[in-house]
């Protein structure tokens, strides 16, 4: 680690009055810190927003929920309103981490966390998401992890997060304040795809500073389920995970919601995906044929091609699981 | 049968502290934080230093510019290779107990890299963030040659070891005719397993601290498994005097075998304290924690040939290991197979290839818990071809006698595991046919293998102080990495003397207390609980002695094999009213303490004529989604055999975490290199994978009566590993069970069960 200044911002504005290049802000802590140990990133100066009034969970007019970006993955993912309005938010979040992990940190956080390449961790090693140029380390390295979907040839990483694959699948709206005022960012286009600009997460721009995550009103409630599948019961980052929420006539199926977690550089929608089981009935076929559609442009890498079959299966098991479950489903 | 010395005393006592549930005697101390690890002690003016690591994996270092570092107000010192003082000359001076042949590693030695993450330059600084952070700033160039890291590529290249480390066996000449029998057996197995890998990855990172006293002495708090081991490494290597050292390590955060060489840190932290005449800590980060010894990866071929009713015919077992190439890392991975069964046509192969990656070092089972899981799995195989249940084909290759050597094994109990772990499972009730079971969406599979350790002994000494208080001191210089060893050498030492657990302590993990080597092995029970006995033996007669003398003693003339002792007293065993406080007879003899020292060595007459070990049978059933080939541990029963238990509270601990770890081998355990760059990739907890709570199931530990009269005056032999041995190849064989696909790579991740369900 090395050396840098910190302040502890009093209001949002302050915060981002004090963004100024090599500033980061800092909120629960648990990835902007472990990444400044290992020396991968290296502010020199951290802005403490973690006290900001940022954390509550409210009504919005639309009568969806505005998740405050300060509020704790694990006070979101218990908010009562949260488990029965979004349970698959609710059931997202707490297969990320553990208790620990959840307990420190925050929604905005979660949205803006780095990868977790090997490479990206290891400074040793090249990677042109930590030092633009140097090449990817994982392109024919060590891949498992890594990604079959969006990926370029500059970089094949995943972005890790549990929580967005959930608001992805939701539509949910990521609010802003900002050096140039405030906005809103519909969830799919706040992460971008790495194509030749991989040390590029995000669309927020420096001094941006997350002020909550509002989600609609609809929230797929009685029909959805998270399933993350991963090397260990518990405790790791999703292989694939899959966000599926339906709206049912019957067993028709009226409207469908599907993101994919752990296969590409941002939770992975695809409206023709979707397209393809709206209006059909509920079986698995179809259920498979949605998914092939989704993974048509999939590609492997030496150890991850099985990620391609996994989330085939994944989205069966996850859509099947959503259209028979009736009610919310508790974590 | 061999006359063994009687054992006077012990366990004459039904009430005695042996084979009793004790809770640890140090738990309180531990869970209140009051035991302090090797990281935790200070002076006020304690430097710290931080190790910088490698970038590559071999080459050599062109130019080191340590100015930017030492530039920072606050940072004393940058050491490298450039900068280091003359230290010990001869590779001998280097060794230590545990080194295998070969010229062990010299940190700092010279600009060569052989292997990734090798310690290049220590930086001392005030703090310890600023050691860190300055650790940053050094700025090293390297000229890369080529390496090899991947086994695979580089297994032609093997050659045969010889005798190469201590407690290492060559595997026995082949014995039958094994290509021939082979071939003519009707039902044959044969097939390639390859294990992953594994760093030991204790919690406690690998950590020194040295106080440099005002006289010039130095008190080194180290994380290791054989204090005296370290004392003598760094007396040799840093030219010291061996009072000038004390080396200390009463708590050890886990270890597995990474402590039972000095590890680097040590030098660093020395290297340091010697030549700044100050006071450091020098800790491991958890990356740094795969730059030193690891279990090394394996690929093996078992072929197994049998007769259509099971018979055994014909059995090769062949290995090939990674070791480095400045030392032969060997351990025994095949022979166990040649000891298992009864077959009469065997081979044995076992060969190393050299790779450039830092020595691999002994963890938990080395050797068994690769090798032994290749041939339950190949055991399994046998058995399905055969429409056999595989417990019937392993009690009908049961060997009797050690089939090795010929000898006879001290006790083997192995048949009493496979009946009372099989009946606690509820076996009898499994349904033969792959994919026969299921609940829902979850195919479900039982598997079975046995397992087998060897029960060592090695050669210690103790020291036994009693009181007039009746208090008892014993010690030794031996270490407690977590399996309870405290707690163990207590028992032993009340029980011998008819004390309270309360009043005895038992000291370990010091330099100048009496020797006892490092604790590896599963030998310290039988190494040092022996001379623990010994010596406590030698204050009994004393006592016993000095009761007949005393005026009016109800205990005259008593013969030393009637007397008992319980409650602090010395009792006649056939009147018990007979008896004397151990103060009433210290205080009536004027005796203010009784101090004794005392040795204890292997029946090594026995030892030469008998196979002495430890067996299990462990039973798993898993759960293993159909759809996605995730797999769940639902069940573990382990029977072991084991001998004496000193303790079944500890002992069962001892077992139930060499279980979880099992898990991990079976199913998460796995180090990633990328061979290009010669480098570990997943090096931390979030990414290199062990098993968590949600991972593990109930573990149901049966101790089987076993009786040795033969192993040590304790009858017991040591549970620290055999807990591991079995259990990857039970979990293999019970995913096949329950799936039908058969993996025979660890560890068994779902892509490799995905594959197979295809
Ligand atoms: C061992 C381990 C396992 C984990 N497993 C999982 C898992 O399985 N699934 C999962 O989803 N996550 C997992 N995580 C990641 C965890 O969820 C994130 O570390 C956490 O959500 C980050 O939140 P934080 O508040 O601590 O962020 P910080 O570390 O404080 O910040 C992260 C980044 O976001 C920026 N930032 C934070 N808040 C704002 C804001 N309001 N506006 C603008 N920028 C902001 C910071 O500048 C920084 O760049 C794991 C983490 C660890 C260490
Ligand atoms: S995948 Fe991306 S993050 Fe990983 S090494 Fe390549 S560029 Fe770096």
């Amino acid at each position: 680690m090395r050396s840098f200044t910190y302040s502890r911002a009093g209001s949002a504005a302050e915060a981002v009055g004090r963004a100024a290049a090599g500033t980061a802000f800092v909120a629960g802590g648990t990835n902007l810190l472990d990444l400044m140990k290992a020396d991968v990133l290296r502010p020199e100066g951290l802005v403490d927003i973690s006290r900001l009034p940022l954390d509550r969970i409210e009504e919005t007019a639309e009568g969806g929920l505005r998740l405050g970006a300060l509020a704790r993955n694990a006070d979101t993912a218990y908010d009562e309103r949260v488990q029965t309005r979004y349970p698959m938010l609710s059931k997202a979040i707490l297969a990320g981490a553990s208790a620990q992990l959840r307990n420190m940190a925050t929604n905005g956080g979660n949205l803006l966390q780095r990868t977790r390449c090997y490479y990206f961790y290891d400074t040793a090693t090249p990677c042109n998401k930590r030092q633009p140029g140097s090449g990817c380390g994982a392109i024919g390295g060590v891949n498992r992890i890594h990604a079959i979907l969006g990926a370029s040839d500059q970089c094949i990483a995943v972005h890790p997060s549990d929580l967005c694959v959930a608001l992805a699948a939701l539509e949910a709206v990521v609010r802003v304040t900002g050096p140039d005022g405030e906005r809103s960012i519909p969830f799919a286009e706040l992460h971008r795809l790495p194509g030749d600009r991989p040390e590029i997460d995000t669309v927020l721009r420096p001094g941006d500073l997350v002020t909550a995550i509002d989600l609609p009103a609809r929230g797929f409630a009685e029909h959805s389920t998270y399933l993350k599948i991963r090397d260990r019961a518990s405790y790791a980052f999703a292989l694939v995970s899959v966000a599926a929420g339906l709206e049912m006539d019957g067993d028709t199926v009226r409207d469908a919601r599907l993101a994919l977690g752990g296969v590409a550089h941002k939770p992975w929608r695809d409206p023709e995906a979707e397209a393809a089981l709206i209006g059909k009935p509920a079986t698995p076929d179809r259920f498979r044929a949605a998914a092939r559609v989704l993974l048509r442009d999939a590609k492997g890498h030496e150890h991850n091609s099985f990620k391609i079959e996994l989330a085939e299966r994944a989205i069966v098991r996850a859509l099947t699981e959503a259209a028979e479950r009736k009610g919310a489903s508790r974590p | 049968m061999i006359a063994i010395p009687s054992i006077p005393g012990f366990l004459t006592e039904p009430n005695g502290p042996i084979g009793k549930p004790v809770s640890r005697v140090d738990g309180r101390k531990k869970v209140t934080g009051n035991a302090h690890y090797a990281a935790e002690f200070t002076l006020p003016d304690l430097a710290h230093g931080c190790i910088v690591s490698s970038a590559i994996a071999r080459g050599r270092i062109t130019r080191i510019d340590t100015a930017a570092a030492l530039a920072l107000p606050g940072v004393i010192h940058v050491f490298t290779h450039e900068n280091r003082p003359s230290l010990a000359w001869f590779d001998r001076k280097w060794k230590d107990d545990d080194a295998p042949k070969g010229a062990p590693f010299r940190p700092l030695y010279d600009a060569e890299i052989h292997h990734a993450l090798q310690p290049v330059a220590l930086v001392v600084a005030d703090s310890f963030e600023l050691a860190r952070y300055a650790a940053r700033l050094v700025h090293i160039e390297y000229e890369a040659a080529p390496h090899q890291t991947d086994l695979r590529a580089n297994r032609a290249n093997s050659f045969t070891p010889g005798k190469d480390k201590g407690g290492f066996q060559p595997p026995p000449k082949p014995r039958g005719d094994p290509e021939q029998a082979f071939l003519a057996s009707p039902v044959r197995v044969d097939a390639e397993f390859t294990q992953a890998a594994e760093y030991h990855n204790p919690m406690e990172m690998h950590a020194t601290t040295v106080l440099h006293h005002d006289d010039g002495t130095l008190t080194v708090h180290d994380k290791t498994q054989g204090v005296q081991n370290c004392h003598t490494y760094i007396c040799n290597v840093f030219g010291l005097a061996k009072s000038a050292v004390r080396v200390m390590s009463p708590f050890v955060g886990g270890a597995f075998g990474s402590g039972l060489r000095p590890q680097h840190q040590l030098f660093m932290a020395m290297l340091a304290a010697t030549q700044l005449k100050r006071s450091i800590r020098v800790e491991l980060s958890r990356p740094q924690m795969f730059s030193f010894g690891h279990r090394p990866e394996t690929i093996q071929r078992v072929a197994l040939g049998a007769d259509r009713d099971g018979t055994l015919r014909a059995l090769i077992h062949e290995a090939v290991q990674e070791s480095s190439r400045n030392e032969n890392y060997v351990e025994i991975v095949v022979n166990w197979s040649g000891q298992q069964y009864a077959c009469d046509n065997v081979r044995l192969d076992y060969t190393l290839s050299r790779l450039d990656v830092h020595t691999p070092l002994d963890q938990r089972a080395p050797g068994a818990a690769t090798g032994v899981p290749a041939l339950e799995i190949a055991m399994d195989e046998l058995a399905c071809k055969l429409g056999m249940d595989p417990l019937d084909l392993r009690l009908k290759n049961y060997a009797e006698t050690d089939p090795n050597t010929g000898n006879p094994f001290s006790s083997k109990e192995l048949r009493a595991c496979f009946r009372h772990g099989a009946e606690r499972f509820g076996w009898a009730k499994r349904s033969p046919a792959p994919r026969s079971m299921r609940d829902g969406r979850e195919l479900i599979g039982w598997g079975m293998a046995a397992g087998v350790w060897d029960a060592m002994q090695g050669q210690a000494a103790a020291k036994a102080v009693l009181g007039v208080d009746g208090k008892l001191v014993v010690s030794s210089a031996t270490a407690d990495i977590g399996t309870g060893t405290y707690t163990v050498m207590t028992q032993i030492a009340a029980d011998v003397l008819g004390l309270p657990i309360e009043e005895v302590t038992f000291c370990l993990g010091d330099s100048s207390l009496p020797a006892a080597p490092v604790e590896g092995g599963s030998w310290t029970v039988s190494t040092v609980g022996s001379a623990v006995k010994a010596v406590c033996d030698r204050v009994r007669s004393q006592l016993i002695a000095l009761a007949g003398k005393l005026e009016n003693s109800p205990l005259k003339g008593v013969a030393e094999e009637d007397m008992v002792f319980a409650d602090s007293h010395l009792i006649v065993r056939n009147d018990r009213s007979r008896r004397l406080s151990i103060t009433e007879v210290m205080r009536g003899s004027g005796t203010l303490s009784i101090e004794e020292e005392a040795r204890a060595l292997p029946y090594l007459l026995a030892r030469a004529r008998h196979t002495f070990a430890t067996h299990s049978a462990v039973f798993v059933e898993v759960r293993v989604d159909e759809d996605l080939g995730t797999v769940r541990v639902a069940r573990v029963v382990s029977a072991i055999a084991a001998g004496r238990i000193i303790n079944p509270k500890t002992a069962r601990s001892q077992i139930q975490g060499a279980v979880v770890w099992g898990i991990g081998m079976g199913l998460e355990e796995e180090a990633f290199t990328d061979h290009r760059l010669g480098r570990v990739m997943n090096h931390d907890y979030a990414e290199y994978h062990v098993p968590v709570n949600a991972d593990v199931p109930e573990i149901d530990v049966l101790f089987v009566e076993e009786h040795d009269d033969m192993v040590n005056a304790l009858g017991a032999k040591g549970v620290g590993e055999i807990g591991i041995v079995g259990v990857p190849a039970a979990i293999a064989n019970a995913i096949h069970h329950a799936t039908g696909v058969r993996v025979r790579d660890f560890p068994i991740t779902l892509d490799k069960v995905l594959a197979g369900l295809r």
